[in-house]
């Protein structure tokens, strides 16, 4: 008889690989691992607008991240400072004042497990979060795919032949923020930039087309999550550190493997 | 006005186009008309505002104030600036010309015949050589079938031999389709041999005209100095004696 929570465990934790799998090697690919880390960031006040508004701490999280997300495009277009400083000001900023806010919060908040996941503790109505944001996800990902990978490789390229980048790079900006707001109570908005990238650079060994490179880091990512989780459940160890530690070795075996192929 | 281009054969009629950033000027009152069978070269210093003019003409970047007039329906192959692709990403040649693009096999089996590419559809992007690449965009730019092939430096990470083997297929490829190239290059000699037009750009059009006029131009020479004008000349000098036969057939 297994427990219901860990089949939602396991529900959430497939759902969110599977997104953050295909969606991180966009990450890879555009070099965004630190706009990830600061939208991650960022996240911790869309935790406390949330409980502060009493609305779902994921809608909060959508909401702060979006405007995170124009905030940073407008401030980029002016060009005055770098794109990592202004990434630098932002989230820590953001993050701070989310903890600031918590902690005057009249109740006490577990911050250990929004920072480092709680799988084992995942409810009904954040599995749905997860269901519907991941077939959004899904969905935008399959239907602007082309679009998506041109516009990685080449800017002007993909101008030139009629593509808005600046709508398909929020766009892209976007779906990450739904795959962070569905996915931090997984795996910890401090841990969330390793599930997005991690499974995308060991798919990378393995892919020989943008498409294939997407499906194997998706399906690493959900193999990493049930390792972690189970590891979580039987060693008593955080969820998301366990699942970043499975994500990390599945990573080294790949490497140290297609290293040996690549000498024979 | 759309009948009076077609009947001229018009396929961009850029009138005044202007454009300036924080108080620079990038691009001031610069007319320019590519009609069928054009083979347009752009030269001019950096920062002259050479790419800005081509963003302007493919419509991604709209100028201050001016006006283009393009042909109805026209379709344009565009080769961008310094295009180096990522390791992180695999993708083969055939699955990179096949992004956002409809066409048969057998069109690229064709194509890649005539660009000389069939060995290399199978390879990653990331892992070819520059003269490769230039010939693999040259492929995909080719697929719609282009009136306009607009082209932005596009040997310039190439060494002598390949820039030499570029030219020579782009060159082909002009003779063989009937389409018009627009291109800013700084490889002078390839300026002097195949170019039907030079327009030397310097934010304004400074001169423009066979290549052999405006090197004589006293605009061109006080650009580029005179050392340049002589070099220019020389191309063309050189050339009308080595390639008399190719020249005259």
């Amino acid at each position: 008889m297994i427990e219901s929570f860990l089949i939602r465990a396991i529900i959430a934790g497939i759902g969110v690989a599977i997104i953050a799998g295909a969606i991180g090697c966009f990450v890879v690919w555009r070099k965004m691992a630190y706009f990830g880390d600061s939208l991650a960031h960022s996240a911790l006040l869309g935790v406390a607008l949330g409980l502060v508004l009493g609305i779902s701490t994921n809608i909060g999280t959508i909401i702060i991240c979006s405007f995170f997300t124009i905030i940073l495009i407008w401030l980029q277009q002016k060009k005055i400072l770098a794109t990592d400083t202004l990434l630098g000001i932002l989230a820590h900023s953001a993050l701070s004042v989310g903890m600031v806010v918590l902690s005057l919060l009249d109740r006490s908040v577990d911050l250990h497990s929004y920072l480092f996941g709680d799988i084992l503790a995942v409810n009904s109505l954040e599995i749905y979060f997860i269901i519907f944001g991941g077939i959004f996800v899904l969905i935008f990902l399959y239907f602007n795919w082309a679009s998506f990978v041109l516009m990685t490789i080449d800017e002007k390229l993909a101008r030139a032949e009629g593509i808005n980048v600046l709508v398909n790079q929020l766009l892209i900006m976007l779906l990450m923020t739904i795959v962070v707001a569905v996915s931090f109570k997984i795996v910890g908005l401090l841990l969330i930039t390793s599930l997005l990238i991690i499974p995308a650079a060991s798919a990378r060994q393995l892919a020989y087309s943008p498409e294939i490179m997407a499906i194997i880091s998706s399906a690493l990512a959900v193999f990493a999550v049930i390792i972690g989780i189970f590891s979580s459940l039987y060693l008593d160890t955080p969820s998301g550190p366990s699942i970043v530690v499975a994500s990390a070795l599945i990573f080294v075996t790949i490497s140290l493997l297609s290293f040996i192929v690549k000498t024979k | 006005m759309e009948n009076v281009l077609k009947k001229m054969s018009f396929l961009i009629q850029a009138e005044n186009l202007s454009v300036s950033r924080q108080n620079k000027n990038i691009l001031e009152n610069v007319s320019l008309n590519i009609k069928k069978k054009d083979f347009i070269t752009i030269i001019g210093p950096n920062g002259a505002g050479k790419s800005v003019l081509l963003d302007c003409l493919m419509g991604s970047f709209i100028p201050d104030s001016g006006k283009i007039i393009k042909k109805s329906n026209l379709s344009i192959g565009y080769i961008p600036q310094n295009f180096i692709p990522e390791n992180s990403m695999p993708i083969s040649v055939e699955r990179f010309l096949k992004l956002n693009k409809k066409f048969s096999t057998s069109e690229l089996i064709n194509l890649s015949k005539e660009t000389n590419i069939t060995d290399i559809l199978k390879k990653n992007l990331s892992n070819l050589s520059g003269g490769e690449l230039q010939k693999v965009l040259l492929t995909r730019s080719l697929l719609d079938e282009p009136e306009l092939l607009i082209l932005d430096e596009p040997a310039q990470n190439l060494d002598i031999k390949n820039q030499l083997n570029f030219y020579n297929l782009l060159n082909s490829i002009y003779k063989n389709r009937n389409l018009s190239i627009l291109m800013v290059s700084h490889d002078l000699h390839m300026v002097m041999s195949s170019t039907k037009q030079v327009v030397c750009l310097y934010h304004h059009v400074c001169c423009s005209g066979e290549p052999q006029t405006v090197a004589k131009d006293p605009e061109f020479i006080s650009l580029f100095g005179n050392d340049m004008a002589e070099m220019m000349s020389v191309y063309q000098h050189t050339h009308n004696h080595s390639h008399k036969e190719i020249l005259n057939d």
